[in-house]
């Protein structure tokens, strides 16, 4: 007497087949609906664009005429903007992830702050906006400067590296953490000559997302009041200045419709510096792969 | 059965031919735990453990699964401080001085007192800044002074031969076995007075044990050597003197002939010819 009944298993094979390919299927479908839905967003915004996307556009200042509209002035105020955020952000963020996954002692507090350092990750954009607005723009007076935006995008897209750093730190093995500390290493010297490079791959792709996030970001930008026509760049980090995103925003408004062309033309420099900004970063991240 | 029996008892004859008693008695101490208690939280692992351990020993801790063989062996280095939970009663003594005393730098206990884990654990990094990995931590730059302190590591570990032509390779492309002679290397880069070893054949092929048991009879000459081991036969074809942990006792401690060929407690007797653990 068999418990495993062999004709049973015969009938429910080609069922559990077919459903097996069906589930393939399925999950390729909704891969693909994801893709066809982004090409036909960049394709449709390609063609808005393409006739404003040349040189003029990259190297005149706003105007209030469409056929001089130009980009100079955001292209600038946000490389400006990424100068402050970027350093601020990840000299914190990192910071904060190792002190969190190797210092901390391991209680309930640490425990308490890593839920909500994740949880924080969730808050909309426009709140970390108005904590800028009252902490760096009026509290601390910055006005709505580079250094004011900078800050405030920076505080936003912390949690995001923070939480990508802590995973990229716990993945490194235990038992080369005991090594090098049963060398006789101090824990400085195990987190910056073994832990630190083991984990910069990880933290790396983190400070890619957020600062990809940042870069596009308008809402925060809004709320501080950053000016969408100015006719200089800033020369300080204290000076007011434009946002990409924030021109495209402001250009979408318009009433007149040869500025939606331009604001095409604007998504589509955005773009092409998020894709420049990723590679550059991404080339990083396999270089330091490669070396171990 | 009875033929490993036997083959134990040669091998552990043939070893108490070379060692003369009055040697034991010359050789220096280097650790001497007394009363050492230790807890994981309610979990007594260590009770009571009095042992001494000389220089140029090699010194076996055998003794069933979970009975705190590896506690032990980690409390000697203070690597189990990294547990939080862990509490500690009593003294380790490491040439003298007591561990545990507030003056002392654990960063130069575990200088003088080197460690080969169980599993091979290599940095993700070359062969050359493995091994070199402890003198830079120590401070030692030049580059002349690594090489021959990489060399020597690895000639030390007879691996030398089989890793010269590919220093820069990083040390997860070798063998296991390869792996866990680059952490020997690792460990004597550093030039410590002790070697502890928690079973550090275990994840290895007969030959590469073989290895690094001839390794350790060489090894021997300058280091002091303290080694767990599930492996009855290991024992007593490397040791000088056992010690039979059992439930987070000493059972017994001896020199390795008397272990395996006339232990006094019978639970000894029983492990050692394999009748449990
Ligand atoms: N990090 C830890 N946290 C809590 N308890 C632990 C920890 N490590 C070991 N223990 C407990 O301490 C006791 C002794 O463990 P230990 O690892 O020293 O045993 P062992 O003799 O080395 O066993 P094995 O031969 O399986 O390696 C066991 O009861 C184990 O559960
Ligand atoms: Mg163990």
């Amino acid at each position: 007497m068999t418990l495993v009944d062999k004709d049973i298993i015969a009938k429910k094979r080609t069922g559990r087949q077919s459903r097996n390919q069906i589930f393939k299927w399925l999950f390729f479908l909704c891969t693909m609906f994801g893709l066809a839905v982004l090409i036909l967003l960049i394709a449709d915004t390609l063609m808005d664009g393409w006739s404003r996307l040349n040189l003029d556009f990259l190297t005149n200042f706003n105007s209030s005429r469409a056929e001089s509209a130009g980009f100079f002035g955001a292209i600038v105020g946000s490389l400006w903007l990424m100068l402050v955020t970027t350093p601020v952000a990840i000299v914190l963020s990192v910071g904060t992830a190792l002190y969190l996954e190797e210092y901390a002692p391991k209680n309930k507090f640490t425990e308490f702050i890593k839920i909500n350092i994740s949880n924080l990750a969730g808050v909309p954009s426009v709140v970390f906006g108005l904590l800028g607005l009252a902490m760096f723009v009026r509290a601390l007076a910055l006005g709505n400067s580079v250094l004011a935006a900078g800050l405030t995008l920076a505080l936003m897209i912390l949690p995001v590296i923070v939480v990508a750093s802590q995973e990229a730190i716990r993945a490194v093995p235990a038992s080369v953490r005991e090594a090098s500390i049963g060398m006789g290493a101090t824990k400085w010297q195990t987190v910056s000559r073994i832990i630190l490079p083991a984990a910069i791959p990880g933290i790396i792709t983190g400070i890619i997302l957020a600062i990809s996030r940042a870069i596009g970001e308008t809402a925060p930008l809004v709320v501080i009041g950053v000016p969408t026509t100015l006719l200089v760049t800033p020369s300080s980090v204290f000076d007011s200045f434009q946002a990409m995103p924030m021109q495209i925003y402001s250009w979408v408004k318009m009433p007149n419709e040869e500025f939606q062309y331009i604001a095409a033309a604007g998504i589509i420099v955005l773009l092409v510096i998020l894709l420049l900004m990723n590679s550059v970063a991404i080339f990083i991240r396999n270089k330091f792969t490669n070396r171990y | 059965m009875a033929e490993l029996k036997t083959k134990i008892k040669q091998n552990t004859q043939e070893q108490s031919v070379e060692k003369s008693p009055i040697i034991q008695e010359e050789k220096e101490v280097v650790f001497q735990s007394k009363n050492f208690n230790l807890w994981y939280g309610d979990n007594h692992a260590l009770q009571d453990i009095n042992l001494t351990f000389h220089e140029n020993d090699i010194n076996a801790i055998i003794g069933p699964s979970g009975c705190g063989k590896s506690t032990f062996v980690k409390s000697l280095n203070r690597m189990t401080e990294l547990v939080p939970i862990v509490r500690t009663e009593g003294d380790i003594d490491f040439r003298g001085d007591d561990i545990f005393k507030s003056g002392m730098s654990v960063e130069e206990l575990r200088t003088r007192v080197g460690m080969v884990f169980q599993k091979p654990n290599p940095f993700p990094k070359s062969i050359y800044d493995n091994v070199a990995y402890g003198p830079r931590v120590h401070g030692i730059k030049k580059k002349a002074v690594l090489d021959q302190i990489v060399e020597k590591s690895l000639r030390s570990a007879s691996i030398w031969d089989e890793v010269k032509d590919r220093l820069t390779d990083n040390a997860y492309g070798l063998s296991g076995g390869q792996q866990q002679r680059i952490c020997i290397a690792r460990a004597l880069a550093v030039e410590p007075e002790v070697i502890l070893m928690d079973e550090p054949t275990s994840a290895l092929d007969p030959i590469s044990t073989t290895k690094i048991e001839d390794l350790m009879q060489e090894l021997k000459k300058d280091y002091s050597i303290i080694i767990v081991t599930h492996n009855m036969q290991q024992a007593a074809r490397v040791s000088d003197r056992t010690s039979f942990f059992y439930q987070g006792y000493v059972v017994e401690s001896d020199d390795t002939n008397v272990i395996f060929e006339n232990p006094s407690d019978k639970r000894t007797e029983d492990y050692v010819s394999g009748r449990f653990g």
